[in-house]
């Protein structure tokens, strides 16, 4: 956690099903709307992200929790930090698991690495048997 | 079962997208469209995404699994109106979709089905 970072507000959802993932998406299309200043953009890219890591929580975490954090940092800039943490299998090797092309369930393999093109901050903690917290921020640009 | 109205005009297939893309709506689409592109023999089908804010890795699987299926039962696919955000958003991910065309509106859209079909048609005669 970053020291520098104030959060002002909080709502969380639990990831279980299908619908959670439409909650999550939901929920951070509303929270990137104004008064925080995201370009379409940003925002477009911020609900995408989200999406992909939701459901990687769904998927490989076996479900989940998500966090949506409205937080400032020491220059007074906001942004939306997002956390999605599981106590599922974990990731045995991350540098592997953030490449390009790198599934082990059928998918493209691009969920966490596209994830972490798409926004400001990105961060992943997972060890095997201990879960998956994978936490992004977006910044709104400074005015 | 919830799913999106499929629409065949000639022998083409039309699909506007109006409601949130969930995984399970995508795969009943699929489907579905494979499903009536070989009952109707389907020349093309046309989807229209101008109403998605998202497109993200699975619905992009998804779209391109029915551009191939779609292809391998001898029907071009068209992708329409995606959103300059989404497109930006899609590429920066990684995305790619194989095997879809792409245009502006329907309106375009279909004279490049009508396109892919005539100039098969056109290629057929110059083999003669
Ligand atoms: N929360 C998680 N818990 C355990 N393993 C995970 C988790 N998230 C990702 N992984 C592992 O990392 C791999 C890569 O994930 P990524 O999201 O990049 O691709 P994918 O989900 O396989 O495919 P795509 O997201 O493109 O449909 C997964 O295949 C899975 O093995
Ligand atoms: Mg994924």
């Amino acid at each position: 956690m970053n020291t520098t970072t104030k959060t002002t507000r909080s709502e969380s959802v639990l990831i279980r099903n299908q619908e959670d993932l439409q909650r999550v998406r939901a929920l951070v299309r509303q929270w990137a709307q104004p008064p925080l200043s995201f370009s379409t953009v940003e925002q477009t890219k911020l609900v995408t992200a989200a999406s992909e890591l939701a459901r990687n929580t769904l998927i490989y975490g076996l479900g989940g929790t998500f966090l949506i954090e409205d937080v400032t940092d020491a220059l007074a800039r906001r942004g939306l930090r997002l956390s999605f943490r599981d106590e599922g299998p974990g990731i045995p090797d991350i540098a592997k698991a953030m490449q390009d092309g790198y599934t082990t369930g059928g998918g493209m393999g691009l969920g966490l690495s596209g994830a972490k093109r798409l926004v400001s901050e990105f961060s992943i903690d997972s060890a095997p048997g201990k879960g998956t917290l994978v936490c992004i921020t977006q910044w709104t640009r400074r005015l | 079962m919830e799913r999106i109205p499929v629409l065949k005009l000639d022998q083409f297939l039309l699909v506007t997208i109006q409601v949130e893309l969930h995984d399970q709506l995508a795969l009943t689409l699929q489907d579905d469209l494979t499903t009536m592109v070989s009952r109707h023999s389907s020349r093309g089908v046309l989807i229209d995404i101008s109403a998605l804010d998202i497109v993200d890795s699975f619905i992009g699987r998804t779209l391109a699994h029915i551009a191939a299926l779609s292809r391998i039962l001898d029907a071009a696919t068209v992708l329409v109106g995606m959103r300059p955000a989404v497109a930006i958003t899609m590429v920066e991910l990684g995305l790619t979709l194989p095997g879809v065309s792409t245009a502006l509106n329907v309106e375009r859209g279909m004279t490049l089905l009508r396109e892919a079909v005539g100039n098969e048609h056109d290629d057929e005669d110059d083999a003669e």
